[in-house]
């Protein structure tokens, strides 16, 4: 672990661009309140058998997109949903940070929701976050009809699972002209609330679709006040923050708070200020799409100091 | 001779078939009252047009876009998938910022004299 007070040169400093594209989903290993990402596969599976816990994570499915560089991407988020079940320790939940749809249309989320029933993680605790993509023309109401909390009007939600604190955020509502990401007033005076009464030494995990840091603000990805929400979460000794989004894996760590961004299932996108805008990088082979997508496992082993997090590629 | 591209985008604009897309872009640049969407971002980002215009955007991106006014002046697009239009008449002087609500870092502005 860091020491907590030189953090803040070291991290801009050891800014890790941890470039994978790879993968449908991620183990995310809790050990003793800090998060671990390993790509599901062999590594994930041995470490998988002394957690104390585990969850897997997708993200943008975005069920609806048709073009290059993939035309289906329902079979390969059913893919993917596989890949989660063929887990050799089955994960406690599944969580989807986002974009499950490509434009919020409810034909497209009653599809998500058929693929979800079809996977036998899918069946079980599913918790979601939207996208941007996931609330076009509505808000959010056929997003937050069929996957929502519903513990707060705004969406956002928390609860502890095996001594962990998790926090969902909602980061693409009520976006302003020229801006990022925004939680708004609301939901950060809801979370400040939320974990005033957690000791330092409780393991918080949050997620929330887009980047919570400024990870490439010139094509939108990072959260305008998601630096307001980080003076909340300072205090506590393990922090993990999952956002997707970006469609590719880059983490940072900020002391004693790691971030963590997911592969899509459905599309890689350029690595920031690689190509003129973001969007899907077309020029991927159908032979190597899936080497670009993934699935997250994330491990909790008591007493130990961190959360592993495994990511698996779906070829 | 030099009247052909010209009329080759007047064409594919009153056409508007899809394989007429690329020319159509071309002649974006001389279509007073067009705004592509391309590669994240409005194009031409700042448009001057006479009142009564009807103004009319295409997303060119595999992403989709939204056309929404910053401070809800003018209707807002509902969410423009690859090759979508969306159109809407100015009737009123005025500098209309507008911006997509997908991408909230793309931003234009209509200016209508």
């Amino acid at each position: 672990m860091q020491d907590g007070h030189d953090n803040r040169t070291l991290d801009r400093r050891e800014f890790l661009k941890c470039m994978a594209w790879a993968g449908t989903g991620t183990l995310l290993l809790m050990k003793g309140g800090v998060l671990h990402a390993r790509t599901l596969g062999a590594e994930a599976d041995a470490e998988a058998r002394d957690a104390t816990f585990s969850f897997a994570q997708v993200s943008d499915s975005h069920i609806g997109f048709h073009l290059a560089p993939n035309p289906d991407p329902a079979a390969t988020f059913r893919a993917a949903l596989a890949r989660v079940d063929a887990l050799p320790v089955r994960p406690d939940f599944l969580l989807h940070t986002g974009d499950l749809t490509h434009l919020s249309r409810p034909d497209q989320f009653a599809t998500v929701q058929g693929l979800m029933q079809e996977s036998r993680a899918g069946k079980g605790k599913v918790l979601c976050v939207p996208g941007e993509h996931d609330v076009i023309g509505d808000n959010g109401e056929e997003f937050f009809r069929r996957f929502g909390e519903r513990q707060h009007d705004g969406g956002w939600y928390s609860f502890d699972h095996r001594g962990v604190h998790f926090v969902g955020l909602i980061n693409v509502l009520n976006l302003k002209a020229g801006g990022l990401g925004y939680l708004g007033a609301d939901q950060l005076a809801w979370l400040n609330k939320d974990l005033a009464p957690l000791s330092a030494e409780t393991p918080v995990l949050v997620f929330a679709h887009m980047p919570m840091w400024s990870l490439y603000p010139e094509w939108g990805w990072g959260t305008d006040d998601g630096a307001q929400a980080m003076t909340y979460l300072r205090r506590f000794g393990s922090v993990s923050v999952l956002n997707g989004h970006i469609h590719q894996i880059q983490r940072k760590v900020e002391g004693n708070i790691t971030f963590h961004t997911a592969r899509s299932t459905a599309y890689p996108q350029p690595a920031p200020g690689t190509a003129p805008a973001p969007g899907p990088l077309k020029g991927v082979t159908p032979d190597r799409l899936r080497s670009y997508l993934g699935v997250r496992s994330v491990r909790h082993v008591q007493g130990r100091d961190a959360l592993a997090i495994t990511e698996e590629a779906m070829a | 001779m030099s009247g052909r591209p010209v009329l080759a985008a007047c064409l594919s604009l009153a056409l508007g078939g899809p394989a007429l897309a690329a020319h159509a872009a071309v002649g974006a640049a001389a279509t007073p009252n067009r705004i592509e969407i391309h590669n994240f971002m409005f194009t031409p980002k700042t448009l001057t047009v006479p009142v009564g215009t009807k103004v009319t955007w295409i997303n060119r991106d595999e992403e989709p876009h939204t056309v929404v006014s910053a401070d809800g002046r003018f209707a807002p697009s509902k969410a423009l998938d690859t090759g979508d239009r969306y159109a809407t008449i100015f009737s009123r002087p005025g500098s209309y910022t507008y911006y997509c609500t997908v991408h909230p870092f793309m931003t234009g502005t209509v200016i209508v004299k």
